[in-house]
């Protein structure tokens, strides 16, 4: 079996930590144990291994007595677990997350599939814009027919996104 | 649909089937799914676990591709029922130890297979014989659309799908082959391999996935990030180095043949005379000794028609497989001896390895097969 971390060498330590009734296994070769110092367990933080050295450290920078407002989760859990609580923890440790995300993946942003609710918003969302640079527009230009319609059309678009 | 009849019909990716089946033995894709302003299932309470399974079982139950479908809450599953769907890569190893406020449902053909409130509350796969990825991508996404128009699901548009674990976080897209490299393992080239797919963002993994050990000379090779890359361009990436390795592959077999040939008959020999005359054997063992039996099928040694039995006994002969269809519990040692009752009857007609075949079929393999049978 390999070592979880090196992914190279034999693992040679098997740690398993139950943590809130989930167990969680993790198989090191025995420098990746040493340099995580696996051997003292005190100073031994699971978010390390499941996302790379040094993700506790990061999630810690918003300040460690942050807390999710939505699901009340904290880094402390964060740190234990290697999880998040909720959606709204990627808002609540935003910080930390931005350079652990950054380091773990290929970019930052998505650019996959977007959901057809938020495509729907998008799209709202353009139109509200266009609309909003063609009122300023027909103001300008004191076309006060043409600015009328536009501000009809803008209130039933804030009502569709409203939705 | 019972879970019978899940055991009664085999599953269409156990089936052998599909480009590349030699080596690649099955091609899966999941997506991962969150409700909007729910605690992932891992902080979840219980009542609110509870609470977003009512909430999605039914609108997975009402797709269309889930008409006679299996849908089971998992505290209404036997652990040994539990442990057939994670033999058969139906659930994961973690969802089999979820209980209340978690439940798994697939369709008829167990093609599909939804589990609710594992670390997610929703973990959709697909999963395809041979190497099918775009197919099983597809599938899983048309789902994924379908389910979107009447769920809310977690999503930033910075950073795409949100999940309970980070490293998922973007498209929540795992897309995996499973493939069976035993000429690789052979050559001892096997540990070069992985080092360089691992050096391009890829993982190789072991026969159930994250920590376990490489049996059977199975591997699972999937994709290790979600964020900034569609999902098709992780799929066509994925794909094209599954292609590179199972050249590899090719040519470490054709390697073995004609400079390393007295090993791989004397593999193959004593795999078939194990296999054969055994009354006792680990299920580590036979994947083992059916891995080299399948090379065996694969290089012409055992005639095209003893493929389907080879491949049969690799999931029949599992631990939880094994006792299902026994009827019974069984402890350790009488799993073992059912274990290889059960392949000697599989191959008492098998014919013995031909080797002087495969000789005469490797394109210029002829003057290094051995003379003499084994």
């Amino acid at each position: 079996m390999l070592c979880d971390v090196c992914k190279c060498n034999d693992a040679t330590v098997f740690l398993t930590q139950i943590l809130e009734g989930k167990m969680q296994k993790v198989n090191l070769c025995d420098a990746c144990s040493k340099e995580k110092g696996v051997q003292d367990p005190t100073g031994f933080a699971l978010a390390d291994l499941l996302l790379g050295i040094g993700a506790a450290e990061e999630i810690e920078k918003g300040g460690p007595t942050q807390r999710c407002p939505v699901c009340g989760f904290t880094q402390a859990d964060f740190k234990k677990t290697g999880r998040l609580g909720c959606s709204s923890c990627y808002v609540t440790f935003a910080e930390g997350l931005g350079s652990l995300l950054k380091a773990m993946h290929k970019g930052t942003e998505h650019v996959g599939k977007l959901p057809q609710r938020a495509h729907r918003a998008l799209e709202l969302n353009d139109r509200m814009r266009n609309l909003t640079e063609n009122l300023q527009k027909a103001v300008a230009e004191e076309n006060y027919e043409t600015a009328a319609s536009l501000r009809d059309q803008i209130k039933q678009l804030e009502g569709e996104l409203a939705n | 649909m019972k879970f019978a009849n899940v055991m009664a019909t085999g599953g269409e990716w156990l089936r052998g089937e599909g480009p590349h089946h030699q080596i690649v033995i099955s091609s899966r894709v999941r997506l991962a799914r969150n409700v909007r302003d729910r605690a992932f299932p891992g902080w979840a309470k219980k009542a609110e676990r509870i609470m977003v399974l009512e909430q999605i079982k039914p609108r997975i139950e009402e797709l269309p591709e889930m008409q006679d479908s299996f849908s089971e809450l998992l505290q209404d599953l036997s652990a040994l029922e539990k442990q057939v769907l994670v033999e058969r890569h139906l659930i994961s190893r973690e969802h089999a130890a979820k209980s209340v406020g978690s439940a798994v449902i697939m369709n008829r053909r167990q093609t599909l297979s939804i589990m609710v409130n594992e670390e997610d509350h929703l973990r959709m796969q697909s999963i395809r014989s041979g190497l099918q990825l775009k197919s099983a991508f597809k599938l899983v996404d048309k789902v994924d659309s379908t389910l979107e128009s009447k769920l809310d699901f977690a999503y930033d548009p910075h950073l795409g799908y949100l999940t309970a674990c980070p490293t998922n976080v973007g498209t929540g897209m795992r897309a995996s082959a499973m493939l069976h490299l035993p000429g690789l393992v052979l050559s001892e080239l096997i540990n070069q391999v992985i080092q360089a797919v691992n050096k391009i963002g890829l993982a190789v993994r072991g026969l159930y996935g994250e920590g376990t050990e490489a049996m059977g000379n199975l591997f699972q090779i999937s994709n290790q990030t979600t964020l900034g890359e569609k999902e098709e361009e992780i799929i066509s990436r994925l794909s094209k180095v599954i292609e590179t390795i199972i050249e590899k592959e090719h040519d470490a077999r054709q390697m073995l043949i004609q400079r390393k040939s007295n090993t791989l008959w004397d593999q193959i020999g004593r795999a078939y005379g194990i296999l054969t005359f055994a009354h006792a054997m680990t299920s580590k063992e036979a994947l083992n000794l059916l891995s080299i039996m399948k090379l065996g099928v694969d290089l012409g040694a055992f005639p095209e028609d003893r493929r389907l039995p080879i491949d049969e006994l690799f999931i029949e002969t599992q631990p939880a497989h094994l006792q299902k269809s026994s009827q019974q519990k069984l402890n350790a040692e009488e799993r073992d001896q059912l274990r290889a009752q059960i392949i000697r009857e599989r191959l008492k007609l098998f014919p013995k390895p031909d080797i002087i075949k495969v000789a005469r079929e490797s394109s210029n393999g002829a003057s290094s097969a051995p003379s003499k049978n084994e």
